[in-house]
């Protein structure tokens, strides 16, 4: 609980209206975009940078923990406040502070909504890349803490390949910026980075410069169905090696396509093992016609039933209509879900696919695998209820199971969605005993009072005797 | 058998009780599938004019929730989150899982009212103002009278009203140019013959805010009717739609507006029910839905419900008349939340607009919510401007002279946004328009 006394600082710092302790206010920021849940004591929305500084200062000087947040759709429950403390909302800094056009970068607060700045460099025929599925409901501070990746990485790069400078609200409330504008800079440490996927544990980020690209002026889609998901793997490694990198290369697989086609009935092939969702995208549309046309080529002589390339935009939107399905589908399917986002080598998808379908099998729960096919990057979600307390131990058990896939196969954990509090208990299996150290040290020199995040991504570092998050 | 009965009956009561325990209201299955993604705080007003997630469906849902897992109590300020939803719905379109959390609030209101009980002022304005027609009529003669005596005018004049707090000031603005002073009911005839070639035979559900403040509205729409070859009956004696009960958790009062207004407008026997109201029309669709349980009325009310259209649904579904003249004006359009959303009625306005030989401009974000949501202004007087101000931001990028919109509450809202900004527009419902362009032929 905080005290009086603290409470009247922290609304003399960022405004009464603005610091919340109800109930329901305290409820409303209890979870993120997973089923994890837990209240925090406080609720802090600050609206500038200094207001960060010297609510840490105060938070540093009477050991609060402090859970930064901007939008909470994460899905490892980094932003839940598992040991209460202060939520600091960071969603009122919201402004874009600067579209450099001849620089090409953007200088933006870390509350400003991804597809707002999107949307706003779009239209100075800038581009920003990073699309992760929650763009129209998460923040750049957010995508950056937690390093945010989407469908289009696989040629364009996750979102710590745009970040080139930050500001960041130190635990003790000392405001470091970190990086610029210049694109080349070995001067010291490359500290940006550091702070890219800390998960709010080592920080609170609160302004960004982003790096920009020209807007690519076409796209074209192809969607290809493979009876034999070995072939659809194969197709991925055909194109890659021709020299072709597609902007996206999206990947269901049955159990997904039923699950879609049961709830939305798009009338999407039952009989097959996986469909491929294909985008190609440059300047010259002569060129981008050419290369989706050489795709669809590769598709059917790898094995493809059926080839669909979309002509116009709306062939398009028609042609995604089944990626977007799947989300919604599988929430209709069981009221709850955990989303894994293993990440393997390329060429281990078959064998990854495989055996997940296996654990499906052994711990009888359904498993939907979907994912970025060109990256190696896997969703396999996982379906359930979580009032029921058998099928809860299924889910851990075989969540431990796909984890152990992942490190077989050359692997890891997580692609992008980070490690938050879900994945915290498989990291040291993944990374071993001296990167765990490593970050531990690094930990400590930053938060040496361990009040940022607590519990999250590096262990060892869960106030009391509770470690992890109580499923 | 009996044994495992009250096994059962052991482990409800371990449960924590919930909230509304007893009484009809949200309930898990309407909660469970929403897997927190966050999607509908990307199109909810309150959540983008706050930032604060307790302003947010997702919020409200998380809320609801946790009432009915007894862990939060049905307390002033947990009251506050479920009144301050617009219900504009566009959270109900964009959840992917299908959770409606517009409809939950609505729904939570009905629990609270059942469960806690209101404050003394509420039953009075729900079950005895807004259900008699001649109630409200008499309440709002003052205000009419203040602006027909020229006090209104003088007021403003000497910048009188400047001395009011900002919410009665806007409050004020707020209020149309020509408030009748007796009721619009009393001034319509009962019956008006079509024009030309009779092509259907209907009648006009009077709205109440029409009634007491949008006699022009009114007017236009029977004359627009007749100009489309309707002969058109008014019954006087048809009361308030309900939805305002409903928005405030009166479903029981609501429920019997509902039958009292099928009684009524069954016996016309005519082929349809035309309403100018967006907000009354998507309530007298939803009377089957009321009153489904209703043994007496649930079907009377599917062939009731079946009869109502908007006047732009139904004179685009009979084909518009082309006027001989034509409105010179540059015009755009604001969806009202009960007809783009409620009723999925989105084309069939900007369509009249058309016919009445407008120059039509088309306003980014068209469908989003103005602020209004019946009486928003009053009670959440901040939130509902805010909403308005970003409303205003697109209206006035259109650069349009006139604004229409087929919602009296939207339309008196936008009013005040266009004297808030000082904007050389004014607002209209859409029936004006194409009634001006008919007139001209003559």
């Amino acid at each position: 609980m905080i005290d009086q006394r603290i409470l009247k600082e922290l609304r003399g710092i960022v405004g009464k209206q603005h610091v919340l302790t109800a109930p329901e206010d305290l409820v409303a920021y209890s979870y993120d975009g997973t089923f994890a849940e837990h209240r925090p004591d406080i609720v802090v929305r600050p609206d500038s940078t200094e207001q960060v500084s010297k609510v840490m200062k105060v938070a540093s000087r009477e050991a609060i923990t402090v859970v930064p947040r901007g939008m909470a759709s994460g899905l490892a429950a980094a932003s839940v406040p598992i040991h209460g403390g202060m939520a600091l909302d960071t969603c009122r800094m919201n402004r874009i502070l600067e579209i450099d056009e001849v620089n090409f970068a953007v200088t933006a607060e870390a509350g400003v909504i991804t597809q707002t700045l999107a949307d706003t460099v779009t239209k100075k025929g800038l581009f920003y890349p990073p699309d992760p599925s929650s763009i129209k409901q998460s923040t750049l501070g957010g995508n950056a803490a937690c390093n945010a990746g989407g469908p289009r990485c696989l040629k364009y790069g996750v979102t710590s390949d745009y970040v080139r400078g930050m500001t960041v609200v130190l635990a003790d409330g000392r405001v470091l910026k970190t990086g610029g504008k210049a694109i080349k800079n070995v001067t010291g440490y490359n500290l940006t980075q550091l702070f890219v996927g800390s998960e709010g544990t080592l920080g609170v980020i609160t302004e960004l410069i982003l790096k920009l690209l020209p807007l690519p002026k076409v796209a074209r889609t192809a969607k290809a169905v493979f009876p034999k998901l070995a072939d659809a793997s194969r197709c991925v490694n055909a194109i890659l090696a021709v020299g072709i990198t597609p902007a996206t290369i999206e990947l269901m697989d049955e159990t997904t396509i039923a699950t879609i086609e049961e709830a939305m009935h798009l009338s999407l092939p039952l009989d097959v093992e996986a469909i491929l969702i294909i985008e190609s995208d440059g300047m010259d549309e002569e060129a981008v016609v050419q290369e989706i046309e050489t795709i669809a080529d590769i598709c059917r002589k790898t094995g493809a039933r059926d080839v669909d390339v979309a002509r116009n935009e709306k062939e398009r939107t028609a042609l995604w209509a089944a990626r977007r399905a799947i989300s919604p589908s599988l929430a209709r399917r069981a009221p709850n879900k955990l989303g894994e986002d293993i990440s393997v080598p390329r060429s281990a998808i078959p064998q990854a696919v495989a055996a997940i379908k296996e654990i499906s099998r052994k711990h009888d729960i359904p498993i939907a695998i979907f994912g970025h096919a060109g990256d190696g990057n896997l969703h396999p979600n996982i379906l359930f209820d979580k009032r029921d307390p058998v099928q809860m131990e299924k889910v851990k058990r075989a969540a431990s199971d796909i984890f152990g896939v992942a490190l077989r196969l050359g692997g890891t954990l997580s692609g992008e969605h980070g490690v938050g509090s879900f994945k915290l208990p498989f990291l040291e299996t993944d990374v071993g005993p001296i990167f765990v150290d490593v970050m531990t040290n690094i930990k400590k020199a930053l938060d040496p009072k361990n009040i940022l995040n607590p519990g999250k991504v590096v262990p060892g570092t869960a106030p009391g005797s509770k470690e992890l998050l109580d499923w | 058998m009996i044994e495992e009965l009250e096994s059962i009956d052991e482990d409800m009561e371990n449960e924590p009780r919930s909230a509304w325990e007893g009484v009809e209201g949200p309930t898990r299955e309407d909660v469970n599938y929403c897997i927190r993604c966050g999607l509908c705080l990307s199109v909810c007003p309150t959540y983008q004019a706050s930032l604060r997630e307790t302003e947010s469906p997702r919020g409200r849902v998380a809320l609801v929730a946790k009432a009915i897992e007894g862990e939060l109590d049905l307390t002033t300020n947990f009251k506050d989150h479920m009144y301050r939803c617009l219900d504009c719905m566009a959270c109900n379109e964009i959840c992917p899982v299908g959770i409606k959390p517009a409809d939950l609030c609505l729904n939570a209101r009905y629990a609270i009212h059942q469960a806690v009980g209101e404050p003394p002022f509420k039953p009075i304005l729900f079950r005895g103002v807004f259900p008699r027609t001649g109630v409200l009529e008499s309440i709002t003669k003052p205000v009419a009278w203040y602006e027909r005596s020229g006090l209104r005018k003088a007021a403003n004049a000497v910048g009188a009203t400047r001395v009011l707090p900002s919410q009665l000031r806007d409050m004020e603005r707020m209020l149309p140019n020509h408030l009748p002073l007796r009721g619009t009911r009393h001034q319509l005839s009962d019956v008006v013959a079509a024009t030309g070639e009779r092509r259907a035979h209907v009648a006009y559900f009077l709205g109440c805010v029409q009634g007491v403040m949008m006699a022009d509205g009114c007017k236009a729409t029977i004359e627009i009717l007749a100009e489309n070859g309707c002969d058109v009956v008014i019954p006087s004696n048809v009361k308030c739609c309900g939805m305002p009960m409903v928005g405030y958790g009166y479903q029981e009062t609501a429920r019997e507006m509902a039958r009292h207004n099928i009684d009524v407008l069954m016996e016309l026997n005519v082929e349809a029910i035309i309403t100018d109201c967006a907000t009354c029309g998507s309530s007298l669709k939803e009377y089957c839905h009321w009153l489904a349980d209703d043994p007496v009325y649930a079907e009377r009310a599917e062939t009731f419900a079946a009869k109502v259209r908007d006047i732009s649904e139904f004179l685009v579904e009979i084909g518009i008349r082309p006027p001989q003249g034509a409105v010179e004006a540059r015009v755009t359009y604001h969806d009202p939340c009960h007809l783009c959303r409620a009723q999925n009625i989105r084309q069939q306005p900007r369509e009249m607009l058309r016919a009445a030989g407008v120059e039509f401009v088309e306003m980014v974000g068209a469908d989003t919510c103005c602020g209004s949501a019946g009486t928003q202004l009053i009670t959440h007087y901040h939130t509902s401007v805010q909403v308005l101000e970003s409303k205003m931001d697109k209206v006035a990028a259109t650069e349009a002279e006139i604004v229409a919109s087929g919602c009296p509450g939207c339309q008196m809202q936008l009013s005040l946004g266009v004297k808030r900004r000082g904007l050389p527009a004014r607002v209209v419902h859409p029936s004006q328009l194409l009634a001006q362009a008919y007139r001209k032929k003559k």
